[in-house]
């Protein structure tokens, strides 16, 4: 069920889970994020800075920061 | 593999909700259980209790004791819970239906008791699982598909409310204020009495289709834009604060609480 | 010996039996003819270390009831015809999600606010079919203070044996009536608890029932984590859009009574072997029935009763056994003709059916019972 995952050094996403909001995108901080084909999608991992506020206010629990 | 926090506290298994893309009560969800996290609180020993509504589906995906009730019944529901077991912490999921319209009446009269349950309400200003009627939260003039020409009734103050009758901590914070929301969240659960939180959801399928209000993240920017912590409220003047709605803690006075009151009577009658 | 008679009432003697079934946990609202039980409750319960509480109203009385039972706790609610009405939803709550509990209803005259003080039965189709949708249910009806005590024990005992809500159906003659009764001792007692998971938690499935059609039942606070819901669930207790899952719930929830229905249905009956005449009744008209059995005996009439002590499930074997010797079933009771729908639904014609109706708030009496007994004799 989990394996549309990506998993980066500092990000985890389930796409299985997403529903394509774009609330991470909307209030990442560092434009980390977009989100296409109704999916999000890391665009740019090396600017983000983990601080977390994709992962807590996703409504589906998609998207979180590793190692923290 | 889900992050550790929702991994340790959600039925993985029934992911992901049946909510709308966008759904604030996601939101709010993920904030009870951060707030049960950082509390360590004894997991068995959480029961929570919820209404009907699209709110009221929260439970199920919480990994806890759940109850999913009537609708607007579940303080009355929680309310025998907590009596028969006050080991059990308790916590109460509703809308804003569900506990001021059908369970206005439940609502009062367990904030007046001031037993230990923690309350709360996901208020998207609407009923959301029957299709966007108004309701006792829907602004004055906003649409709901039974207000077509717009709603002519008050909206409750569901803080307020909860205050006058006797909850001995209340606080407000929005769905985009999900890091205030678990710390009043953290902080009622630690109120022995009745706390209420009004969690202010969106929902963009219905009221926020039915008032032109954009979308998920529009209205969660609204919520950014429009509110003002009441710390910082009382430096503000009056002008500044026109349009803007109140979020932070409005009340924290600890009274006894209702089930300790009545373990003492038990415990006076039982000496005899 | 020291005699351990006492003078009590029948609401008296509906705590007493609750508190020696077991019963910890009391929410209710006042309404007459009721009230004495939750007064009494909530003198006696904090002296054996249980709850009560005054709730808002009926529907939170309710919901406490059922909320309380899912922690362990027996529990009990009691309330009159409006009350009754508005217990309604979570009754039928607590026979979905199959919570035991005990909601005593002490009739009064109605519809609405009615008679407030004055007797009546018109509350047997509302015990049966209150609440929307098919749903399993049992209702016991005591017919004297004594009577009111076991049966209120058995109530419990049948709610933790089938995981249903039992209605104990009082009426405002035996609620106020007082007698001299004698209580058995606590080791005379039996008492039944409900079945609790053999397996840990996770291998622990709450709807998941045994050969019996009964699933246990664990108590919330005890680390099973399992989710409770008034919508239609498959056997792990989570809702289910199958129409076959929910097929399946709907069926066993009727048929885990219509399987015990030997275990369940009591019934009383005198003189019947011989009889022309059978006159049957419950709760307070039984007795007004009994003395007009005695004296048209007297008279040399061929007459016996017939008293369902379960009303529903109905003692519907015993009835149809009878009706192929008896000739005539006069059937009395306090409002317009509920009894009697369901024994004409059994009997059909194998038998004649008369009727002695009153809904005025007044008893029903002998002389009554006699009159209509001669006409047809
Ligand atoms: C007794 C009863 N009346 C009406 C309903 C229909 N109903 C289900 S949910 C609901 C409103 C839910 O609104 P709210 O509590 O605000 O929760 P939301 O869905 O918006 O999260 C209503 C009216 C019901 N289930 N039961
Ligand atoms: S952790 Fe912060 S910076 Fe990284 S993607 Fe999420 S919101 Fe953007
Ligand atoms: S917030 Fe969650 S559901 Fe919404 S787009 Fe981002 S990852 Fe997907
Ligand atoms: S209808 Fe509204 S409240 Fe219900 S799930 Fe959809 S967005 Fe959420």
């Amino acid at each position: 069920m989990n394996n549309n995952e990506t998993v980066t050094d500092k990000l985890v996403v389930n796409e299985n889970w997403c529903k394509g909001c774009g609330i991470c995108v909307k209030f990442c901080p560092k434009n980390v994020l977009k989100v296409e084909n109704e999916k999000v999608k890391v665009i740019d991992i090396d600017k983000c800075i983990q601080c977390g506020l994709c992962e807590l206010r996703c409504p589906d629990f998609a998207i979180y920061v590793r190692g923290k | 593999m889900p992050s550790a926090l929702v991994n340790e506290y959600f039925r993985t298994n029934k992911l992901p909700q049946i909510w709308c893309p966008g759904c604030g009560h996601g939101i709010i969800t993920r904030a009870i259980t951060a707030a049960i996290d950082k509390l360590g609180l004894e997991r068995d020993k959480i029961c929570i209790v919820s209404g009907i509504g699209c709110s009221s589906r929260a439970p199920g995906y919480m990994d806890f004791d759940t109850l999913h009730t009537t609708h607007g019944r579940a303080i009355a529901f929680a309310t025998g819970v907590k009596m028969a077991n006050p080991d059990l912490k308790v916590i109460v999921i509703t809308g804003d239906g569900d506990a001021t319209a059908i369970g206005g009446n439940h609502l009062i009269h367990a904030c007046r008791r001031n037993i230990d349950i923690t309350t709360i309400v996901f208020n998207n200003n609407i009923y959301g699982m029957t299709g966007g009627q108004y309701s006792p939260t829907t602004p004055k003039f906003d649409k709901g598909t039974t207000a077509p020409y717009g709603n002519i009734d008050k909206a409750f103050d569901i803080p307020a409310l909860a205050a006058a009758a006797g909850a001995t901590y209340v606080g407000r914070s929005t769905a985009y204020h999900t890091q205030l929301l678990i710390s009043l969240i953290e902080n009622g659960i630690k109120n022995e009495g009745f706390s209420l939180i009004e969690a202010l959801s969106v929902c963009p399928t219905y009221y926020g289709r039915k008032n032109k209000k954009g979308s998920a993240v529009d209205m969660l920017e609204w919520q950014k834009d429009h509110a003002v912590n009441i710390s910082a409220a009382s430096k503000m003047t009056p002008e500044s604060l026109e349009g803007k709605f109140l979020i932070g803690e409005f009340k924290n006075s600890p009274e006894p609480e209702y089930t300790s009151e009545y373990q003492k009577i038990i415990d006076r009658l039982c000496k005899e | 010996m020291k005699s351990k008679a006492r003078l009590m009432q029948g609401n008296e003697a509906c705590v007493e039996g609750a508190i020696a079934a077991g019963m910890k946990f009391f929410a209710g609202y006042p309404i007459t003819p009721s009230t004495e039980i939750a007064e009494i409750a909530a003198e006696k319960l904090p002296r054996v270390g249980g709850k009560f509480i005054q709730m808002e109203d009926e529907i939170a009385s309710m919901a406490a009831v059922i909320g309380a039972s899912l922690t362990g706790s027996k529990s009990m609610t009691a309330t009159s015809g409006p009350g009754f009405s508005l217990k309604q939803e979570n009754i039928g709550y607590a026979a979905l999600a199959e919570v035991p509990c005990v909601v005593v209803d002490v009739q009064r005259s109605g519809p609405s606010t009615g008679l407030p003080t004055s007797p009546a039965q018109g509350d047997i189709m509302q015990a049966r079919w209150g609440t929307h949708g098919d749903h399993p249910v049992i209702a016991l009806t005591p017919s004297s203070v004594r009577e009111t005590f076991d049966l209120t024990i058995r109530a419990f005992n049948l709610s933790e044996k089938y995981r249903v809500p039992v209605i104990l159906l009082m009426d405002e003659i035996i609620g106020h009536m007082r007698e001299r009764v004698e209580l058995p001792d606590a080791f005379e007692i039996e008492i039944v608890n409900r079945k609790k998971p053999t397996v840990g938690r996770d291998q622990y499935l709450p709807y998941k029932a045994d050969e019996d059609l009964i699933p246990p039942m664990a108590n919330y606070g005890e680390g099973y984590r399992f989710h409770v819901t008034g919508l239609a669930h498959d056997e792990t207790g989570f809702p289910t859009n199958s129409p076959a899952m929910a097929d399946k719930l709907y069926r066993r929830l009727m048929d885990k009574i219509e399987m015990h229905k030997d275990d369940i249905i009591q019934w009383e009956e005198e003189n019947t072997d011989d009889a022309d005449v059978v006159i049957v009744s419950i709760g307070g008209v039984s007795r007004a029935a009994d003395t007009a059995m005695k004296q048209l005996r007297e008279k040399g009439y061929k007459v016996g009763t017939f008293r369902p002590i379960t009303v529903w499930p109905f003692p519907e074997k015993r009835l149809l056994e009878l009706a192929s010797k008896v000739k005539t079933f006069v059937v009395a009771e306090m409002n317009l003709g509920q009894i009697a729908l369901e024994v004409e639904r059994i009997i059909k014609d194998k038998a004649e059916l008369k009727k002695v109706n009153k809904v005025n708030g007044e008893a029903i009496y002998p002389e009554e019972i006699i009159a209509r007994i001669e006409e047809v004799l």
